[in-house]
């Protein structure tokens, strides 16, 4: 008989190995998918794991890419990681980063055509205030109101959405665009595009900034008094009310910095690699960087690294839909695992598995 | 054992590599194909698929087809636009709108390469775009719709206010008048594509309003699945011919067909002929079909469709041609006169007679 046994504290051991023991069940339970739809699982593997990196016909292309769809990742699940943290659940990052990709395009195609140094900064720091101002949102209204923070960031998704869609047909259409959707390309507004900095790098503006956010929020995290108050907000909620964390302004502060992060990968987003606001500009970073969150424990290091894991996913996972045919759902359901086991490999963090005849519950 | 195997494999492959990018002569011809749904059983991108599924059987051998689905339109679009260019394809097709600037920016890095960008509106020397003049299939459903309407309502569920969606509501409502001068349309915006929970709210919001004709610029079922229930509604199939609701309420459909299209590009790719063109056909030459008629449509609609049809085939008659004026009565054609290309591909007005307005 296995039976779970309660330890007294988290295990360090499992803490740090339960991801990479996620992702080998991954592949195992992956392999397993992709032969059971008849394609060669060694070979679906190697083309989402080894050839974005180190296939000779790919990689000098698919790695910078790597960094160009980890940036906005884990940007956002930066600042998201922060509020888990503590307790404080924003599951609308995925507003947050349309809505700082609007006000920041916004500034650029208001001043349009006008070409100064200035633009790109100003679009900056309206794409963080567009994002930190939806997150206020929700964070407000549970301060004042008590009202749940998930249901109300989540729901908020869908209105920025809806407002998306309104711009790309409506305020911001290209007036040269015939009346097709969709704004102006930023990539051929030469003050507001967020280039490569370095040719073949994939590094842009977004990404530099993701590096800084690791750091940033590696320090805060340790060496700061914020950081403390947020990781025993988390861990100990009563001993923080003791130790003088006010909890309103924690969801404050975890929401604002969050929404502010996502509204920068908007941003960085819409003025590089994405280019133009359109209909469909969001494809869900939003969302999977609160898979990535988890799966970097929390922990900024470890973000980083589950963000690059991710893009490899993705990439990865393009190649082996076109060079195996294997289904785009497939990809997906693969992708999933990942969190699954994730989260069912947790499990042996806080617990023990014991066997033999358990005692008697008491 | 069994690990040992798995490891011994995954080493294996780790030391081979893929096929080379250079075609040799003699090789197969390469075909990307970039989707921005899944494939599904029905609507727009299993009509692309069908195409690509036709090119393999024509040309068997000399070519070979690979596909990506759900490809995000933006910056993940120029990507695996970029992988299908190195792992060799010499002809892409892009098959929906939002791929317009990463198809160009891939093309200007591939010169080698040609590309076919769907509905779109720019063109390279090595990017061409094609798309069918939906808005005939319209004229005919209008036709039907305004024979057939009982209250004089029909109910449009439109996706996005963009030219080719006012292109079809403009079309429907003209052919429907033009049989039945008290016909009322009413559209609903619905801001998807495909989303069976929206598309059936709007059906039954349309139901619930006295339409009992429900037609759809959405791929999914839901709305004939709605008017189905209803009993006394009558639809028509999107994209594909949607059989299953046939013979009620589905009495016929509008069904994009590109295979021909794809066929012909392929071949003249492999033959060296390829040119970049504009390509913009219809009835005539086939990209769009019109499904098989219900029986329950009386004798005589079903000849005047078919008529119609005929017309259009024959390219004797144009769905937009004169006298016809904008919503707000100014003047837009002279009688006679047929729409220039142009026009319809920027339409952004109501012709006259429709309500409401188009959201911006």
């Amino acid at each position: 008989m296995i039976r779970l046994e309660r330890r007294p504290e988290p295990s360090r051991a499992w803490t740090a190995a339960t991801p990479i023991l996620a992702v080998a069940l991954t592949m195992l339970a992956g392999g397993a998918l992709f032969a059971a739809l008849g394609k060669d699982p060694v070979a679906a593997i190697r083309t989402i794991f080894w050839d974005p990196l180190f296939n000779e016909q790919f990689a000098a292309y698919s790695r910078p890419q790597l960094l160009v769809k980890a940036g906005p990742l884990i940007l956002i699940a930066i600042g998201l990681s922060l509020g888990f943290r503590a307790g404080v659940w924003n599951i609308g990052a995925e507003g947050q980063y349309i809505i700082g990709a609007i006000c920041g395009a916004g500034v650029a195609l208001a001043l349009y055509p006008a070409e100064s140094a200035l633009i790109f900064p100003a679009m900056v720091l309206a794409g963080a205030l567009g994002g930190f101002l939806w997150a206020m949102i929700p964070a407000i209204l549970k301060t004042r109101f008590n009202t749940n923070e998930i249901l109300v960031s989540l729901l908020l998704v869908y209105v920025a959405e809806q407002l998306l869609a309104s711009m790309a047909l409506g305020a911001m259409r290209n007036p040269e665009g015939g009346g097709f959707p969709g704004s102006r390309n930023l990539q051929q507004y030469p003050s507001a595009h967020n280039p490569e900095l370095l040719a073949n790098t994939g590094m842009h503006w977004g990404v530099v900034a993701a590096f800084l956010a690791v750091i940033g929020a590696y320090v805060l995290l340790n060496r700061h008094i914020t950081g403390f108050h947020i990781r025993l907000a988390g861990e100990a909620p009563k001993a923080a009310r003791f130790a003088g964390v006010r909890p309103n302004a924690l969801v404050v502060f975890c929401f604002g910095v969050s929404g502010a992060l996502a509204g920068l990968a908007g941003l960085f987003e819409v003025s590089g690699p994405s280019g133009q606001i359109s209909i469909d500009f969001n494809v869900g970073y939003g969302f999977t960087a609160i898979i990535v969150a988890f799966l970097g424990r929390l922990h900024p290091l470890g973000i980083l690294l589950a963000g690059l894991l991710m893009a490899l996913t993705y990439i990865g996972g393009e190649l082996a839909q076109f060079m195996l045919g294997l289904p785009a759902a497939a990809i997906q359901a693969f992708q999933g695992m990942l969190l699954f086991f994730l989260l069912a490999v947790d499990v042996l963090t806080n617990y023990r598995v014991r066997l033999g005849r358990g005692e008697v519950a008491r | 054992m069994k690990r040992r195997t798995v490891l011994g494999g995954m080493a294996a492959a780790a030391a081979g590599t893929l096929a080379t990018p250079l075609r040799a002569a003699g090789d197969p011809l390469k075909v990307g194909f970039v989707y921005v749904g899944p494939i599904g059983d029905l609507g727009w991108t299993h009509e692309h698929d069908q195409g690509r599924l036709a090119v393999e059987a024509h040309y068997g051998d000399k070519v070979e087809t690979f596909y990506q689905e759900n490809v995000p339109e933006g910056a993940d679009a120029e990507r695996v636009l970029t992988q299908m260019c190195l792992s060799g394809a010499g002809l892409i097709f892009t098959t929906s709108f939002g791929y317009m600037d990463a198809t160009l920016n891939v093309a200007r890095k591939f010169p080698n390469v040609k590309f076919e960008h769907a509905t779109g509106y720019k063109t390279a020397p090595n990017v061409a775009t094609y798309s069918a003049r939906f808005y005939e299939g319209r004229a005919v459903i209008g036709t039907i719709a305004g024979r057939m309407t009982k209250t004089n309502k029909v109910g449009y569920i439109a996706s996005y206010p963009i030219p080719e969606v006012i292109r079809g509501i403009n079309s429907a409502y003209i052919h429907a008048r033009k049989v039945n001068p008290d016909v009322e349309f009413v559209v609903v915006w619905v801001y998807t594509w495909f989303d069976p929970a929206k598309e059936g709210d709007a059906a039954q919001a349309l139901i619930d309003q006295g339409c009992d004709v429900v037609m759809q610029h959405t791929d999914s079922t839901a709305p004939q699945a709605v008017a189905k229930e209803a009993g006394n509604v009558m639809t028509f199939g999107q994209a594909s011919d949607m059989s299953a609701y046939a013979p009620w309420p589905r009495v016929t459909s509008i069904i994009d067909n590109w295979a021909p299209y794809y066929i012909r590009r392929v071949g003249e790719v492999m033959d060296g002929t390829w040119q970049p063109a504009q390509t913009w056909e219809g009835i005539a030459e086939g990209m769009v079909k019109i499904g098989p008629m219900s029986e329950r449509l009386p004798a005589e609609v079903r000849a005047e469709a078919e008529a119609l049809i005929e017309a259009m085939r024959k390219k004797e008659y144009h769905p937009f041609t004169g006298p016809l004026n904008k919503q707000d009565g100014s003047p837009w054609l002279a009688e006679g006169e047929v729409a220039d290309d142009g026009t319809l591909l920027g339409m952004n007005f109501y012709v006259e007679g429709l309500k409401g307005s188009i959201p911006s």
